[in-house]
């Protein structure tokens, strides 16, 4: 045994635990998970099925952790988890798994297999079997600050724009406020809309908010890969901010795994609870609606459809909100077919999408996608995550669709008035 | 040894045996699974109607959205075969009567016919999953050896029961025998195979849904 499997192995026995054994020993191979996974349904290949792609794992479980599988490891009749084994199964766990989690909730024993695949990632990571595309996020954004190597620099330029085009300004580093508002590298890089819509939309609200110098970046490539050493290190940066500016709520970007990290696995990450809030920006903007805050102009009228992102709707459970907020500036929103809790993923979740290699199997998958959207023929695509709005557009191209993929914060600031006198709090 | 000796071992020392394998078995299972334990979550709840482990528990009974139309041979399949073996090992009178005698208590029964009806209907859904785990090609890639074994340990104790009802095929004495002993088979094993899904299917689903439902993700 090599010493980085050596150490995969040890991870993989760390992570499990009572649901995970629980799983394993429940699983009846009915195969019902493969029809809710769109890498099975677009390629019909049954090495995509969900609980298959955790098959190193399950032996591995049963080898050490059952009285059975013990004494069958004791006389030479298991058959050992090996280098090439793991190196075979990445294509399972990382290319054609993007932890949408549409198997966890279809499942009739109940078994959580995101869940499953999510802590077999730590051991893929720690036996060096991640694919490399990940592994590079991973390390830019612990050296750089960033997945796609933005720094400082360039998020103080992206501010000089706004603030130019939208005459707001835009606070840095500002101890008090209310809200800390966290980037993606891609909202700076090619939606700077995002900036300029939260402080328009901070202003109408009259809400008091910032950025943080130390920590703008909020997207995890760390968790992605499965490596929760480097995770605490990207999340612990945006806490130590959080509490360095005393601000009450954390504000999660357009993006599903950042709102993952943030939110559902940052505590357990840094192994204590925090003494702020951490909300998805479509969270907030259902908050500031329900509160009356966010007062919007005339509607848009062509026919738009909403694409749940994954991690934020059926993972994180955040449904109602976007809705709401949709049919508050536009006159034709219709629903594609299965939309919200059951959506379909846009292929590039969980890491998938930095992964070269994956790319042919990713378009291949996004005709599930492109399905939706033909069932509805929407004029534009409205979402709440970068990564997906990206990934979308990818695949938009490669089939030759002309569906332009928009932002709901944008699109929902966009029907915000200009402001005569520009005076936010905190400024 | 005869027909009749068959009979006195599987229903005195086999029959001892194998409940003693069950037992033991079943809690040295429920034990290695659910002592592994795990960690607590952190970060802050958000409460949600509908999001608990118990909800999950009921919930997870019906198909999921949209699923039923996608694998109606699990699905209905699945729910007549459960259904009719549960009706089959606690409404019919004979067992009935077996399991006063072993635990001294007793409640009605189906009339008999109707019960022969059920395992019938069980029997030929059995038949159907059978085929439909050669034929799909996703159960097909998933099967090992305990796929086929395990449906072999659940749909001989039928059958055998049925033929000896029936008079079928041997002697009444031995194929009443030969029942027990299938049915003895299958508890030797059910701790140590998939078939345990009988005892952590409601662990599982609580898990799942205790879990997500602190998101807030009724699952």
């Amino acid at each position: 045994m090599s010493a980085s499997l050596e150490k995969g192995v040890r991870v993989l026995k760390e992570v499990i635990d009572a649901p995970i054994a629980s799983y394993f020993s429940s699983c009846v191979h009915c195969g019902l998970c493969a029809e809710a996974c769109l890498f099975y349904t677009e390629t019909g290949d049954p090495k995509y099925t969900p609980i298959h792609k955790l098959e190193p794992m399950r032996r591995l479980y049963e080898q050490e952790y059952t009285v059975l599988g013990r004494l069958k490891k004791l006389i030479g009749l298991s058959k050992a988890v090996t280098d090439a084994e793991l190196d075979e199964w990445r294509e399972l766990v990382y290319n054609s798994c993007t932890l949408c989690g549409r198997c966890s909730v279809v499942c009739p024993v109940g078994n959580d297999i995101v869940y499953m695949v999510r802590k077999f990632r730590e051991g893929m990571s720690a036996s060096g079997n991640a694919p490399e595309g990940i592994k590079g996020a991973a390390n830019r954004t612990i050296t750089i600050g960033s997945p796609m190597g933005v720094k400082l620099p360039a998020v103080k330029a992206q501010m000089r724009h706004v603030e130019a085009d939208y005459g707001l300004p835009i606070p840095m580093d500002v101890e008090g406020a209310e809200y800390l508002v966290m980037l993606s590298s891609m909202e700076i890089m090619n939606f700077p809309e995002y900036l300029g819509a939260i402080a328009k939309i901070m202003n109408q609200a009259g809400k008091s908010w910032t950025l943080c110098s130390t920590a703008f970046e909020a997207t995890n490539a760390g968790m992605q890969i499965g490596n929760s050493d480097l995770a605490r290190v990207i999340v612990s940066r945006i806490v130590e901010a959080a509490e360095k500016l005393k601000v009450k709520t954390v504000i999660s970007p357009e993006c599903g795994h950042a709102y993952t990290a943030l939110r559902l696995e940052g505590a357990n990450l840094m192994g204590r609870s925090f003494g702020f809030k951490v909300r998805h920006i479509i969270e907030v903007l259902g908050e500031f609606q329900e509160q009356g805050l966010l007062k919007t102009e005339g509607f848009e009228t062509d026919r738009l459809t909403f694409h749940d992102p994954c991690q934020l709707a059926r993972r994180g459970g955040v449904i109602k909100q976007q809705r709401g907020l949709m049919n508050m500036v536009a006159k034709n929103f219709v629903e594609m077919p299965d939309a919200g809790f059951m959506n379909w993923c846009c292929g590039g979740g969980g890491g998938a999408s930095a992964i070269e290699e994956g790319e042919e199997l990713r378009m291949e998958a996004f005709k599930k996608k492109k399905s939706q959207f033909d069932a509805v023929k929407p004029d534009r695509v409205v979402t709440a995550c970068a990564n997906c709005r990206i990934v979308m557009e990818e695949g938009l191209e490669h089939y030759k669709m002309n569906l332009p993929v928009v932002g709901l914060t944008e699109m929902i600031a966009d029907h915000i008035p200009n402001p005569v006198v520009a005076k936010p709090e905190g400024s | 040894m005869n027909e009749l000796q068959f009979l006195t071992w599987v229903r005195g020392p086999g029959l001892n045996l194998a409940i003693s394998i069950f037992l033991l078995g079943v809690f040295v299972r429920l034990f290695e699974i659910y002592s592994l334990g795990r960690k607590k979550d952190l970060s802050e709840p958000r409460n949600v109607g509908g999001a608990s482990g118990i909800n999950t528990v009921f919930r997870r009974s019906l198909p999921a959205e949209g699923m039923l139309k996608k694998s109606p041979i699990s699905y209905i399949g699945g729910y007549i075969f459960h259904i009719g073996l549960a009706i089959i090992v606690f409404l019919f009178v004979p067992h009935i009567k077996f399991f006063q005698g072993l635990l001294g208590i007793s409640w009605p029964g189906l009339p008999s016919q109707l019960v022969e009806f059920v395992t019938i209907v069980t029997i030929v859904t059995m038949l159907v999953i059978l085929l439909d785990r050669i034929t799909n090609p996703v159960k097909r890639y998933l099967s090992t050896f305990q796929d086929w074994f395990t449906w072999a340990l659940t749909f001989l104790p039928v059958l055998t029961g049925w033929l000896a009802v029936r008079h079928l095929l041997l002697p009444y004495t031995t194929m009443l025998a030969v029942h027990i002993l299938m049915v003895e088979l299958l508890l030797v094993f059910l701790p140590f195979t998939k078939l345990f899904h009988a005892f952590t299917v409601f662990g599982s689903r609580w898990f799942n849904g205790t879990v997500n439902g602190h998101k807030g993700v009724a699952v």
